[in-house]
């Protein structure tokens, strides 16, 4: 029986291994290809293990200004945009959790309507809508999209959180004479704390990781985000600068990977089924 | 509840559900309906707008581009959207029997999935370069090729080439969804088969499956509307080349939109999209509800 339990064992982690071999394989490869000098790149293409490791990748990308400038505003646009979805998404939550009103139906069913339709359709009007605010092509139009683009997700992780705190404590605390607001901030939110958390690194997450919006809404060279930054030097510029781009690659990698080994917690802690049930 | 105290409570909703629903209503619903209506026009950028009836779609029909696009759309999203269910399911079953340093994989596994798009799409360009790319390097180095292969403008290579990387991208997604379902299942449920001398396999397809179908449902459609939405990754790997063989739809309505000015070809591009992808999850759906009720 003992040998049985011991094959089963080696059996899962054998396919495991696999399994995190090839989900985690491009990034150690791209790491490997960061640290190889041009000569290397080209003549040692299957060595994981740099013959002779250099900075000098990191050193030309972040010596260029773009790069560094791209940095910034992706920076400026994912920490505005998140606060305030999560602001906003507060109250909004706390409202679809505890009320149950026609409001509950539209809201919900825009959160899911919103995934079916392609970005395309939004984003032509929202362009000749924010051309005629003067809002293309400015740091400040792009948060306001990433704030509505966040809101789907922020308010249905928020409001599938506030549904599993008990009404009960809320109703002690009106006897005891808090008002709603009082309730709302005093009470729920800091039980709220984790899921807010959860919410902060995802929304900054799919604003620092977005390209699209970016790309069409942002025109000067000074105010692209990295992610377009990146994306332009996949064109015929790109194809001799393979070591910086891998080196530019992983930093704007792992801002999204650190942020994800947070979040992890809250995979597992079951919520995300809790979510899908209801 | 009477009347006026349900106007009261929906009045106290509104008025929490304001902040979120003004910038909403602004920059996501206004703009779509308008959108959706653009699809009937004639509108190119700057030039005014015509209402023009199906004209587009007519358009669209004898559009050998657009059943290309919606060909290769399809075919992605089919392959893509089963690949990261079957290996997502795949990865959380291993992942739920607990085995050693089950958290360390946990963390690794989301990997692809924190990776920004265009991220992943760079990766697996310099995994597939045909000069400094791992993939010819060991073809090449095994002996199975004499002559470096260049995957991403080889009409025979692209299409499973792009798949793959998508698919990849794709799959963390879908594991965490099924692992947080299987943990939700209770565990006397499979006590109670094992007392009926029930085996594993048919622990999986009794127990497991029918109590994931909720679940399942809830990754496939999603799945489903992502991917058949999908841009960054294959506009970073192909730009929709070689060819025009991987310009998946959404692809072509940027094309359409941006680079040619055809607004509101575009917008009707968009909104077939719509239609299929509703059409398509409502039979799922549909279909799949009356398998778990019977």
């Amino acid at each position: 029986m003992k040998a049985r339990a011991l094959a089963v064992e080696a059996a899962t982690q054998l396919g495991l291994l696999l399994f995190m071999l090839f989900l985690v394989f491009p990034l150690i490869w791209m790491l490997a290809t960061s640290f190889k000098p041009t000569a290397e790149i080209y003549s040692n293409a299957v060595s994981l293990i740099p013959d002779s490791a250099s900075l000098v990748h990191y050193r030309t990308v972040l010596q260029e200004q773009k790069i560094l400038s791209s940095m910034v505003n992706s920076l400026l646009v994912g920490v505005f945009s998140t606060a305030i979805a999560v602001l906003i998404a507060l109250p909004g939550s706390y409202a679809l959790a505890r009320y149950s009103t026609r409001w509950n139906n539209v809201v919900l069913g825009w959160i899911l309507g919103s995934q079916i339709f392609p970005v395309i359709l939004v984003l032509i009007p929202l362009y000749i809508l924010l051309r005629m605010l003067f809002l293309t092509d400015s740091l400040l139009g792009l948060t306001l999209v990433y704030v509505v683009w966040d809101l789907p997700f922020v308010l249905w992780m928020l409001h599938g959180y506030v549904k599993t705190i008990p009404v009960e404590i809320e109703e002690a605390a009106a006897i005891d004479g808090a008002s709603r607001t009082q309730i709302m901030f005093q009470v729920v939110a800091p039980l709220l704390l984790p899921a807010i958390g959860a919410s902060v690194l995802f929304a900054f997450i799919s604003a620092w990781n977005e390209f699209f919006f970016a790309m069409v809404l942002m025109k000067s060279p000074d105010l692209m985000t990295l992610q377009v930054e990146l994306a332009r030097f996949t064109g015929m510029e790109g194809q001799a600068r393979t070591g910086p781009l891998a080196a530019a690659s992983v930093l704007a990698t792992v801002p999204s990977v650190i942020l994800f080994g947070f979040l992890q917690k809250w995979f597992s802690s079951g919520l995300v089924a809790g979510a899908v049930k209801n | 509840m009477n009347r006026s105290a349900n106007r009261v409570r929906t009045g106290g909703q509104l008025k929490l559900l304001l902040p979120a629903l003004i910038p909403v209503l602004l920059l996501s619903l206004i703009p779509l309906v308008r959108g959706v209506y653009l699809g009937f026009t004639d509108y190119r950028l700057g030039d005014p707008i015509h209402f023009n009836g199906l004209d587009n779609y007519a358009r669209m029909f004898k559009d050998v581009y657009f059943w290309q696009s919606f060909e290769v759309g399809f075919l992605w999203t089919i392959v893509v959207t089963a690949g990261q269910v079957c290996l997502g399911l795949c990865l959380a079953l291993l992942l739920h029997r607990k085995v050693r340093f089950t958290s360390i994989y946990g963390t690794l596994m989301l990997v692809p999935w924190a990776m920004p798009p265009i991220i992943r799409g760079i990766v697996w360009r310099q995994v597939y370069d045909p000069d400094t790319g791992i993939l010819n390097g060991i073809l090449f180095q095994m002996g199975l090729i004499h002559q470096n292969i260049n995957w991403l403008s080889s009409f025979e290579f692209v299409i499973p080439a792009v798949i793959v990387a998508g698919t990849w991208g794709e799959i963390p997604k879908a594991a965490v969804f099924f692992l947080a379902g299987l943990q939700a299942i209770p565990i006397d449920l499979y006590e109670a088969a094992r007392i009926d001398g029930a085996g594993k396999w048919k622990e999986f397809t009794r127990i497991t499956l029918p109590m994931l179908t909720p679940v399942m449902a809830a990754v496939v459609s999603l799945s489903f509307m992502w991917n058949f939405n999908t841009f960054g990754i294959v506009w970073v790997l192909t730009q929709g080349g070689p060819g025009g063989l991987t310009r998946l739809p959404m692809l072509a309505a940027y094309e359409e939109a941006f680079r040619y000015g055809y607004v509101g070809y575009a917008a009707a591009i968009g909104n077939v999209m719509v239609l299929i992808i509703t059409l398509v999850l409502f039979s799922y759906l549909r279909v799949q509800l009356k398998e778990s009720r019977s």
